[in-house]
């Protein structure tokens, strides 16, 4: 019989629950019902009133938006928000950019210390960023970029990581490719622009949600470049309610609960260019 | 259009040198394919007239003109790769005008060249589609599309039907050619393939180990090669070589009844290599022997094609395939006698390899 009516003769419901099917769902729910609780404490608080914050039921006995309205009608939430914004777009931007060029000339292109380069950019993946931190204070501040968008983003504008992400990536690009388009005639940029760059959009898709993950939710050096509470990003400002008026935690969830829409707004609109470059993929050769 | 030479072109890699001085002059809307073994360096010499591997020493010359240090650009040639290298972010309309891209020409007038070039490849229903909704042989046309729309001044063909399967091959052979005969632009052909390099060259340029062993049209390498590796190469199947030696006046090869007579271009070799072709070797009843080569052994195996079949036997000299008429094929084990006509036999020099004269057989069958 052919496996078209092997099918359809298959009985109807669940397949038969074997052990190691048993443990994986179990560890699975467990995973995650632990990534899940905070986040649901999080919304749930940020429906509470100030009265009701250290009482731990889920589901809130009276549940109101005035924290909602509170939080967004206040000028510095907004400010703060516009701020992260400017610095996660901009930074995730300049690593796209600059993170795929020399990947792109890494991979592509042989010249003499190549492997040099290579190495020296993968070896600050090994530097931890509280190492870097000083060094970037001093050097922030003999330039004058203390308190300034610059200074909270010049230190992410491109990263190892995204560097040698990309370059991978452009290995995988077939060389014909590139070939065809120089003999057509475009020059090198045009032909990284044009040709090299839409092949490797899951490779870019990647990138741009890490690389805006870390910039929106980056706290240390923000803290430490930033004094005047204008150019604060959300994370510095939500803190910062904690440390002045004694902790308003339905205050910091609803902030926190609004922050993670552009999270997840990026990643949506982001996720099926993934999976279009995994189909993409499979043409090649 | 234009004339490609070449000039003394060597190519090295590093140390390693794997073009040894190529001398070749291709005439404007000539066909020429470069046919070899993998790795005998046919890519890298169509590469090199691309502009896309730099010319370690030598002249090239497109149009007349010196192009060693120009860009691949300004070569003005066109290239269709074994892997299309069509774009799978494009559609097929795009991936055509891609050619144009950086032509300057008005929109109008590049839709007008796209529009033209689906037409002639028959292209025109699929010019919304991505490449991953086309079969293999369209995604070759619209590689070939996207190079006709610049109206180069050559083709660049590097083993452009490989990934197909054979009966699409045979298909899109034809449909190159027809392309050639209604453009007449010049193309270089590379192929490892020799059937393409035959049906579809005016000259083909046999190639080994970086040089050039014999250019010439499909029947000068195919009544006359050079050497045996062109005479093992061009024909299916590949021609018989029986070892031979001078035997007084006369020559004896090994598993031939009797003896043949030597031309005497033949003289100057101790030992011989006497070719013949399958399509002129005939197994039959011992009716015709009279002055001809007469090969016996015992038959391993019989292929029949229909019209005819092919009758593999083992003879003294080694393993010979002979042709028997329809159905008269002899069983596999019995014994069997082939003869093939004295013009048609090709001699060698055993050492160097080289052919001792052209159609030699011929001069040596008049002299009987
Ligand atoms: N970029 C390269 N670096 C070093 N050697 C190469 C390079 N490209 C080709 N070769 C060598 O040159 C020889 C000829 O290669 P190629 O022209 O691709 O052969 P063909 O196309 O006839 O199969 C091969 O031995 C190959 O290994
Ligand atoms: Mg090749």
């Amino acid at each position: 019989m052919s496996a078209r009516t092997d099918i359809l003769d298959a009985p109807a419901g669940p397949r038969p629950l074997r052990p190691g099917r048993i443990v994986a769902w179990t560890l699975l729910l467990i995973g995650g019902v632990v990534m899940v609780t905070p986040l649901l404490f999080m919304f749930s608080t940020s429906l509470k009133t100030a009265g009701q914050v250290y009482d731990l039921r889920l589901i809130p006995a009276n549940p109101t938006l005035a924290n909602y309205v509170e939080v967004l009608s206040d000028g510095r939430f907004l400010r703060w928000f516009v701020n992260s914004t400017i610095v996660a777009v901009a930074v995730t931007l300049s690593n796209l950019f600059f993170d795929s060029l020399v990947g792109y000339t890494l991979a592509k292109f042989r010249f003499r210390g190549r492997m040099i380069v290579f190495i020296a950019i993968l070896s600050t993946l090994m530097i931890p960023t509280e190492m870097l931190v000083i060094p970037w204070y001093l050097m922030a501040s003999q330039l004058g970029w203390l308190d300034t968008y610059w200074g909270i983003m010049f230190p992410g504008m491109m990263t190892a990581f995204g560097t040698f992400l990309m370059k991978q990536f452009f290995e995988g690009v077939p060389d014909d490719f590139l070939e065809a388009a120089r003999i057509d005639g475009l020059n090198e940029f045009q032909i990284w622009w044009k040709v090299a760059m839409p092949l490797v959009t899951p490779a870019l898709s990647a990138l741009a949600i890490f690389t805006f993950l870390g910039n929106w939710t980056a706290f240390f050096w923000p803290l430490i470049s930033v004094t005047s509470r204008e150019l604060y990003t959300l994370p510095v400002g939500l803190s910062s309610f904690a440390v002045e008026q004694s902790i308003q935690w339905e205050m910091i969830m609803t902030g926190a609960a609004l922050a993670t829409i552009p999270t997840l707004l990026v990643f949506i609109a982001l996720q099926r260019y993934i999976v279009r470059g995994v189909m993409l993929a499979g043409l090649k050769g | 259009m234009a004339t490609i030479e070449l000039e003394n072109i060597v190519k090295r890699f590093g140390s390693a040198t794997v073009v040894h001085g190529l001398d070749l002059a291709i005439a404007d809307g000539e066909f020429v394919a470069l046919v070899g073994p993998s790795g005998c360096g046919k890519s890298t010499t169509l590469r090199m007239i691309a502009g896309l591997e730099d010319v370690s020493a030598g002249t090239l010359r497109i149009g007349g003109v010196v192009v060693n240090h120009h860009e691949p650009k300004r070569r003005n040639v066109a290239m269709v790769f074994q892997n299309y290298a069509i774009y799978p972010h494009l559609t097929v309309r795009e991936n055509i005008a891609f050619g144009l891209y950086t032509s300057g020409l008005p929109k109008e007038k590049k839709a007008a060249r796209v529009d033209e070039a689906a037409r002639i490849l028959g292209l025109e229903d699929l010019l919304e589609r991505r490449p991953a909704a086309l079969s293999g042989g369209q995604r070759q046309r619209v590689a070939i599309g996207r190079a006709m729309v610049r109206n180069p001044s050559a083709f660049l063909f590097d083993e452009p039907l490989s990934n197909l399967d054979a009966q699409l091959r045979n298909q899109m052979r034809i449909e190159i050619k027809r392309l050639h005969q209604r453009i007449g632009a010049t193309t270089v052909y590379v192929t490892h393939d020799q059937v393409e390099a035959m049906t579809m060259a005016d000259r083909i340029v046999v190639m080994r180990d970086g040089r050039i062993l014999q250019i010439g049209s499909p029947s000068d390498l195919y009544d006359a090669p050079a050497d045996v590796f062109t005479a093992r190469f061009i024909g299916t199947p590949a021609m018989n070589l029986l070892p031979a030696r001078h035997a007084g006046e006369a020559i004896a090869v090994d598993g031939a009844t009797g003896t043949i007579p030597a031309p005497p271009f033949t003289r100057g070799s101790e030992r011989l290599l006497v070719g013949v072709r399958p399509q002129d070797m005939r197994v039959a009843s011992d009716e015709d022997a009279q002055g001809a080569l007469t090969l016996t052994g015992t038959v391993t195996a019989v292929e029949p094609l229909g019209p005819e079949t092919h009758v593999h036997l083992d003879t003294a000299g080694g393993p010979v395939i002979a042709l028997a008429e329809g159905r008269g094929a002899p069983a596999v084990g019995a014994p069997a006698t082939a003869f093939a006509r004295l013009e048609t036999l090709h001699f060698f020099d055993a050492q160097t390899e080289r052919a001792l004269s052209g159609r030699a057989g011929a001069d040596g069958a008049r002299r009987t």
